[in-house]
């Protein structure tokens, strides 16, 4: 297989691409688009501005909406969302409003601090845990309104999952840790290595802070209690791996990757651009339930990774510690269950094995969020149409609350920004 | 098929596509190339005293992505030898004896001159001269070019030297840059004209630059009008060419005109027939496209002309004259609406944002239920684009509040979505002139106006 490395796949528009494309757009009223946006950014204007060569008043109009434009211009499902919404759609293309942004928040790079005005001190300090999108939004939000805020971090690096779990080919660590900085220059304290749990609990922060946000994100990959799960490598830290340690990374021949969402789909594509010869995604029911994007999918077939649907991981084989195999049965699918999809079931006698070197699983990720105290619903924290936790003060947004719909970094910078109007009302009130 | 041949002034060409007098036609050899490539004919490029020319001489407009809507020239007459230019006339018209050949001549304002240059052109076996009385930089300010055009007295006076001793067909160009074109036009009838030849270039300054305060072309820092052509005048063009069909004295002459001023395309040329040319010239769509385009403007116009059943551009020309008209002589009962046919649109609501904004308020955002929105109504946590497109609204012309202004119909990105539908007011038909002839009050008091109004239920929003 030929190994194209996980550099992006879009080069950025030249100067001239981006004018072109700029002009095509009709400049809608009330654009579909932006409605289409969860973080409705006035994308006609953003549009316009480029084509009239004011490039730093478009990246004004993007950060307004959306602090982390230059990710969401990289990693949004945007056949979902904006694009998928233009009103060229239905018989010509639609315009290529995910490459015009980038094309304008590069212009910028992290200089967008200095178009972004900052309030005077407020005197109110908020603590935001987690610096994911949801927690840098937030943040910068919080910090436009002229609050104090500190966000802790527990990994090394913040920036969540654009820095740590978004493959490079989307989004290299560099852009994601200019937006880090740009958060910074609005006047947000990013402390890293602060695990909540480990290095501080819930009820410090209640004390030294007027409010906290919570944007903890998800967990680990869950068990699969299968024998020989030992061997089997975690779809996060893969991808992670591939950003942060491409060159010490080891790759499998044949890697099996268990999962058909798109962090198993990232992590296909991780093994066949870094060199796998045969990649194989095992999914225990058919493309039809499938989580990923259709789009997704598409382009995952086109870099010839092979599917085996309605295929159930039974046992992974390893003599000596090295993977040989994975034991497999056949499924079939019965009555829909509790998510509406049907559920499968195994067929008796259909088992067979599958060979592989690697078997990396992508099959969601633990809501390890018991011990905060907090009211949950499905693992999730629960919020209200304030975003707030049952603890009053405590604030909450991002994949860690997503207990429907699909996580997207879109949807956690909205979160963030709703929730720091929400803050800014609470603690400004002189309520509280 | 359509038989394009055009005679002019007694001058033939196999179709009414004649190079216009500029760059395209500044040599024998280019000239060789357009005939090969099918001109019906060339004005040569202006042939008269010693010239020296800069850098920097084009400039040009483009928009939104668009190349040369409008071109801006500096360029002066023929910077070539005369002799060279009379006998490159020479060989072209030898060698094409079918094409209309036409030299455009301007020389300084004294008989002597204009009798020396009749008598070589005349040499050369041109088919006819056209006296440059249109450039508007450079030779005007040599008391040539527009200089003349500009004052009718001169342009009366120097035609009659020309015609005075010319054998062949004598066409005066006419610069658009005055206030009124039947003046200048008037003049050179009086002064023997065989023919009119309309429009010349426009006083214009192409841009400035944004980082040097220069003008746009700077040349050498410096930089001045010069003369704007290309697409974006063809709408000036056709109305001094319409204006020159309804005067009386222009009419009464009988004298043919070469129309120009913009056209690109067949369907351009087509428009200036209808209204009264009888060849067109083309200059700035040659030279962004090169001589090829004359297989289009000839083939395009042909098969228009058998559609509609015209066979010969006699059949064409002035074909719209009749309908040219002026204000004062509409039916103010005529009433048209707008009327969006919703299986077209595709909801940009462009339509609706002009309207709303700068005309009379009478598109509506309608929803699924049938209810008026206002714009930007939704939940701030909605998203995605099932959402977006389902519950985006539908615009609708409240026809009866609709004035029938055409904007929201010219705005619409979307071919035949938005249709002007005639809605007879059932008002009995009057035009301005009637109406001021029966009831004088009513152009004065704006109270008579309204009993006016109330009387025959005009309503204005």
């Amino acid at each position: 297989m030929d190994s194209k490395g996980l550099q992006e796949t879009h080069p950025p528009l030249t100067a001239h691409e981006a004018l072109v494309e700029a002009n095509r757009c009709l400049y809608c009223f009330d654009a579909p688009c932006m409605h289409a946006c969860p973080t409705h950014i006035d994308i006609p204007r953003f549009i316009k501005k480029i084509a009239t060569e004011n490039l730093r008043g478009s990246a004004r109009t993007i950060l307004e909406a959306n602090l982390l434009g230059a990710t969401c211009a990289r990693v949004c499902p945007v056949q979902e969302l904006c694009e998928g919404a233009c009103v060229l759609g239905a018989e010509h293309k639609p315009i290529a409003i995910g490459r015009l942004q980038r094309h304008a928040m590069d212009s910028v790079n992290d200089r967008g601090r200095s178009m972004i005005p900052v309030a005077g001190p407020s005197g109110r300090q908020v603590a935001v845990v987690g610096a994911g999108p949801a927690g840098l939004s937030c943040a910068g939000e919080l910090a436009k309104r002229g609050h104090a805020v500190t966000v802790f971090e527990k990994r090394d690096l913040a920036g969540g999952l654009s820095t740590y779990g978004i493959i490079g080919l989307r989004e290299p660590v560099e852009t994601s840790l200019g937006e880090v900085r740009m958060i910074e220059g609005l006047g947000v304290r990013v402390e890293t290595n602060q695990a909540l749990g480990r290095d501080f609990v819930l009820a410090d922060l209640q004390g030294r802070f007027d409010a906290v946000f919570l944007s903890v994100g998800l967990g680990t990959t869950p068990e699969m209690t299968i024998p020989g799960e030992e061997f089997v490598l975690d779809g996060l830290a893969y991808i992670e791996d591939s950003k942060l340690n491409p060159g010490g990374m080891k790759i499998g021949r044949h890697v099996a990757v268990i999962g058909a969402g798109n962090t198993a789909i990232d992590c296909a594509t991780v093994a066949v651009r870094l060199g796998a010869e045969r990649v194989t995604m095992i999914y225990r029911r058919t493309a039809e339930e499938m989580t990923a994007y259709l789009h997704e999918y598409e382009f995952i077939k086109n870099e010839g990774v092979e599917f085996r649907f309605l295929t159930q991981p039974v046992r992974v084989l390893a003599p000596g510690g090295h993977v040989t195999g994975l034991d497999c049965v056949r499924m079939e699918l019965g009555e829909a269950d509790a998510s509406g999809r049907r559920a499968p079931r195994m067929v008796p006698g259909s088992e067979f094995t599958i060979e592989t070197d690697q078997v990396v699983k992508a099959v969601g990720q633990e809501k390890p969020w018991a011990a905060l105290g907090l009211a949950r619903a499905k693992g999730f924290i629960s919020v209200n149409e304030e975003f707030e936790t049952s603890l009053r003060g405590v604030f909450a947004g991002g994949d860690c609350i997503r207990a429907r719909g699909t996580a997207s970094t879109v949807m956690a910078v909205q979160d963030g920004k709703l929730a720091a109007a929400a803050i800014h009302q609470r603690i400004t009130e002189g309520a509280n | 098929m359509a038989d394009l041949t055009t005679t002019f002034a007694g001058v033939r060409s196999p179709n009414p596509f004649w190079l216009a007098s500029a760059p395209p036609s500044n040599s024998g050899s280019q000239v060789h190339r357009a005939f090969e490539a099918g001109w019906g004919g060339a004005v040569w490029k202006t042939i008269g005293p010693p010239v020296l020319n800069v850098s920097n001489r084009y400039g040009a407009w483009h928009y939104g992505g668009q190349r040369m809507l409008a071109i801006n020239n500096v360029e002066l007459i023929s910077d070539r030898p005369l002799e060279v230019n009379l006998r490159e006339i020479t060989e072209v018209k030898r060698a094409w004896p079918d094409r209309a050949v036409i030299a455009s001549v301007m020389v300084e304002s004294k008989p002597e001159a204009w009798h020396e240059i009749v008598r070589r052109v005349e040499d050369t076996g041109a088919d006819g001269m056209e006296l440059n009385y249109g450039c508007p930089h450079g030779m005007s300010e040599r008391g040539m070019g527009a200089a003349v055009g500009q004052d009718p007295g001169y342009c009366q006076e120097i035609t009659s030297w020309v015609t005075a001793v010319a054998k062949i067909p004598v066409i005066v160009k006419l610069t658009p840059n005055i206030t009124n074109i039947v003046v200048p036009a008037r003049a050179a009838i009086a002064g023997g004209a065989s023919a009119l030849s309309l429009i010349n270039t426009i006083n214009s300054i192409a841009a400035v630059d944004l980082n040097t305060f220069e003008l746009t072309p700077s040349i050498g820092g410096k930089g001045g009008h010069g003369g704007y052509a290309g697409p974006a005048v063809k709408p000036v063009a056709l109305n001094m060419l319409a204006a020159l069909g309804a005067d009386s004295v222009v009419g009464k002459s009988g004298l043919p005109i070469s129309g120009m001023g913009g056209i690109t395309t067949w369907q351009d040329a087509a428009e200036f027939l209808l209204l009264g040319a009888s060849s067109v010239q083309v200059c700035t769509a040659v030279m962004h496209y090169g001589f090829r385009i004359v297989e289009d403007l000839c083939d395009g116009l042909s098969n228009w002309m058998d559609e509609k059943g015209l066979a010969t551009i006699g059949d064409v020309i002035g074909k719209s004259l009749p309908r040219v008209s002026d204000f004062k002589d509409f039916d103010l009962s005529y009433r048209a609406v707008a009327r969006i046919d919703e299986a077209k649109c595709i909801k940009c609501n462009l339509c609706y944002v002009a309207c709303n904004d700068t005309a009379h308020q009478c598109i509506d955002l309608i929803d699924s239920s049938g209810a008026a929105v206002v714009p930007y109504g939704y939940d701030v946590r909605s998203n995605g684009k099932d959402e977006a497109v389902s519950k985006r609204p539908q615009p609708r012309v409240r026809e009866d509040d609709c004035v029938g202004c055409r904007l929201c119909y010219n705005v619409c990105p979307v071919e035949k979505c938005i249709a002007m539908v005639d809605a007879p007011s059932g008002r009995e038909s009057v035009t301005w002139d009637e109406l001021m002839q029966s009831n004088p009050e009513l152009g004065e008091d704006w109270e008579a106006m309204k009993a006016y109004r109330e009387k025959h239920g005009i309503h204005v929003h």
